[in-house]
């Protein structure tokens, strides 16, 4: 449980790890695999789709273009509804206040709803720190939990783990814990299910709090809304008297109808199917009926930071859904940890530098963590033009280096840029790459060559330069033309 | 009816490294009736650049292409991925250069410059180019062409209509292939286990030879299937289309 994603190294050194895990490459296939064609499915249905998407951005660009009423709006709404409204500029902001709230009711423990915001902020390992137990209640955040782990997808947080695994997992650390596994655990899932429901439902009927996150805040209203599959949250949001939830300042939409268009998006995006199990929603508080001390803590965390950047702040739409991630053929080969934080694939490549800035070793690395394939854009149901975002950031990274000592990337790039900004420069480069390749005596292929061509070679072989380029041959024609 | 003047962007990749791929474009776009010339001043669309995040680099490549191709009515290039470079980037480039001037050129020019299976099928309106290829061959539709510039199915049309080919799907198509430009070298490990499974798809189809519209993706795959000696052999688009029964290529 106190495994934290700190200090994590840039993406080429976990994704070279994550390549090597055959079963991790393995579980990672079959899941992508499977929940790309449920996804795909489900999705051909609706006639509107494409319609839908563009409301769905709209929805959010009014919101992140007014975000400073909508805001204010909201809190208002929930103050009237007996909600209190907590404000928090970072992670440490944030989490005082939760433990604070938490201390403030005598508990010493909190059951979860699945949030990524509070992984976002490490509020576990804060509530740890104060004594205070977390419990995960969401099947595979209670796999990555009990196993000591780190998410690895949005979505299905233990994606990287299979069966036989999991039930390995249930039997050694729920005990531990709690109530332990039953006794001949096989790995069916519903065995593997009926385990984790056994080992929940103790701790959902003692809970004196719960933490949630949002799916959604609409302003209009001042409701919250929580989406899920397997009951846990309606549990979590029902029985236990406090209830706290960590809602990012982005999670807005302006009004109840807006809504409608996300509940149409978010579950055929997200597990593929046409309407999730439990939506769960609540404005404020309700006299004598579920949570009494209702507390809404309303973080940034870098969010205005992103905000700021105009090409940027579209990544702020992102519904958290995980289909760029399932469609990904990056993240399909190499998992969610490599990505160093809570939010992987193509949107954590883009969030993950613009929430945390471009400092560190691993941000910088993640926007080229990329093909480019545009895969992503195609599914993402609010139009995030995710790989225009990566172009936008690598730029960034480079013009953050400029003025420096120039890398040899930079000294290669500025020598191309100036063979190749006039013709007559390229002609002697291609007359040199002819000159081997006349040497050569028409060899299709250098196989195998040293540094820095080696990073290709190592697996693919080299064709060689031909023996003319097209302008030399179009010159000589021309020239018997004339 | 007057012959189609069109110029021939041949991609500094291709003019460099591929020569037989802009050469494949002249002998087809003769054979239709097309006027083809070659702009000597052309250079690169700058596409390597600007996706490695070195937009002032390839600015002056932005303004070199408008220089170079401003007054011709149609711009034709064998690549899906030079023709996404210029038509969905160069405008974005202008802009961040804060050149007003260059921003209206660029506009002028994108619309004229088509990727050749789109020139073929929607400004010649033709799909049967008369090409004769008589081989097993399978097709993977480069991201770019399918995601960037939306070729669709052209490029499919375009090979079935060819006489004698065997033309089989390649499973998972539409899957990238792991070339993704300097994501190649940058990401080596990600590029080849990519790679890998794309080689794995083309050998399950028992082809011959993998046809695609950009000869770096080609590059990639065709790198991969040499080293396992495959027995496969990359072709770009163009090439089988120029091919006929007088003249194989
Ligand atoms: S970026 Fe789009 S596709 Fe990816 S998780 Fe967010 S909403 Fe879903």
């Amino acid at each position: 449980m106190s495994r934290t994603f700190v200090g994590m190294p840039k993406f080429q050194v976990g994704a070279r790890h994550a390549l090597a895990d055959t079963q991790l490459r393995r579980n990672l296939a079959h899941a992508t695999r499977t929940i790309r064609a449920k996804r795909g499915a489900v999705v051909g249905e609706v006639a509107d789709w494409e319609e839908l998407r563009v409301k769905g951005a709209e929805a959010k660009d009014r919101v992140l273009s007014n975000l400073d009423t909508y805001l204010v709006e909201l809190e208002a709404r929930l103050v009237e509804a007996g909600a209190t409204v907590h404000w928090a500029r970072d992670a440490a902001e944030a989490n005082g206040i939760v433990v604070d709230l938490v201390k403030a009711t005598g508990a010493d423990e909190v059951v979860k709803v699945k949030s990524m915001a509070t992984v976002e902020i490490e509020l576990n390992q804060a509530l740890e720190a104060a004594g205070i137990a977390a419990w995960e209640t969401d099947l595979a955040e209670l796999i990555v939990q009990l196993g000591d782990d780190l998410p690895s997808h949005i979505l299905v947080p233990a994606i990287h783990r299979n069966r036989a695994e999991v039930r390995e997992i249930f039997l050694r650390e729920m005990g531990k814990v709690g109530r332990p596994a039953p006794e001949g655990l096989t790995d069916e899932p519903p065995r593997l299910a009926e385990a984790a429901r056994l080992h929940l439902r103790e701790k959902f009927l003692r809970a004196k709090v719960a933490v949630s996150g949002a799916n959604f805040a609409i302003a209009e209203t001042g409701t919250l809304v929580v989406v899920e599959s397997e009951g846990n949250g309606r549990m979590c949001l029902t029985l236990p008297d406090t209830l706290i939830s960590v809602v990012g300042i982005e999670k807005l939409l302006p009004t109840w109808d807006d809504l409608g268009v996300f509940l149409q998006l978010l579950p055929r995006s997200s597990t593929g199917e046409r309407m999730n199990p439990y939506t769960s929603m609540w404005t404020g508080r309700t006299e004598e009926d579920g949570p009494q001390d209702v507390h809404v803590v309303l973080v940034d965390n870098g969010r205005t930071n992103v905000l700021a950047d105009v090409v940027g702040r579209q990544a702020l739409r992102c519904i958290r859904c995980s289909a760029c991630l399932n469609v990904c053929p990056v993240y399909e080969r190499v998992g969610g940890k490599a990505y160093g934080s809570v939010y992987p694939g193509p949107i954590g490549a883009v969030l993950g530098p613009q929430l945390r800035g471009r400092q560190g070793k691993l941000e910088q690395s993640l926007p080229y963590a990329s093909t480019l394939c545009g895969a992503c854009f195609d599914v993402c149901p609010v139009r995030i033009e995710l790989p225009d975002l990566l172009v936008h950031l690598r730029t960034r990274v480079v013009d953050d280096h400029r003025g420096g000592l120039p890398s040899a990337e930079a000294l290669t790039m500025r020598a191309g840029a100036f063979t190749l900004s006039r013709a007559d420069r390229l002609e002697k480069a291609q007359n040199a790459a002819t000159g081997v390749g006349h040497l050569l005596r028409g060899r299709a292929s250098l196989g195998r060559v040293p540094w820095p061509l080696s990073a290709w070679s190592e697996a693919r072989d080299v064709p060689a330069p031909p023996r003319h380029t097209f302008r030399q041959w179009w010159a000589k024609r021309e020239g018997g033309r004339g | 009816m007057s012959a189609v003047r069109v110029a021939l962007f041949a991609t500094c990749f291709n003019d460099t490294m591929w020569p037989s791929t802009p050469k494949a474009v002249v002998t087809l776009l003769e054979r239709l009736g097309c006027t083809v010339e070659f702009p000597r001043a052309q250079t690169c669309c700058g596409q390597m650049f600007t996706n490695t995040g070195y937009a002032a680099e390839a600015v002056p490549l932005v303004r070199s292409f408008v220089d170079v191709f401003g007054s011709y009515d149609a711009v034709v290039v064998p690549s899906g991925s030079c023709t996404g470079s210029v038509r969905e980037q160069h405008a974005g480039l202008a802009r961040r250069a804060g050149d007003p001037g260059l921003e209206a050129a660029v506009e002028a020019v994108t619309p004229k410059v088509h990727e050749l299976s789109e020139f073929l099928v929607d400004v010649l309106g033709v799909t049967d180019v008369g090409a004769y290829f008589p081989h097993r061959v399978t097709y993977h539709p480069t991201c770019h062409s399918l995601r960037m510039i939306r070729v669709g199915d052209r490029p499919l049309r375009l090979l079935r209509a060819v006489r004698g080919i065997d033309l089989v799907d390649l499973p998972a198509a539409e899957e990238c292939c792991g070339f993704g430009g300097t994501f190649a070298m940058k990401n080596a490990d990600v590029s080849i286990a990519m790679g890998s499974d794309k080689a794995r798809h083309v050998r399950e189809t028992g082809a011959e030879v993998l046809i695609a519209g950009d000869n770096s993706c080609l590059a990639h795959i065709g790198g991969l299937l040499e080293r396992q000696r495959a027995g496969v052999r990359t072709m770009h688009l163009a090439e089988v289309l120029a091919a006929t029964e007088e003249d194989p290529s």
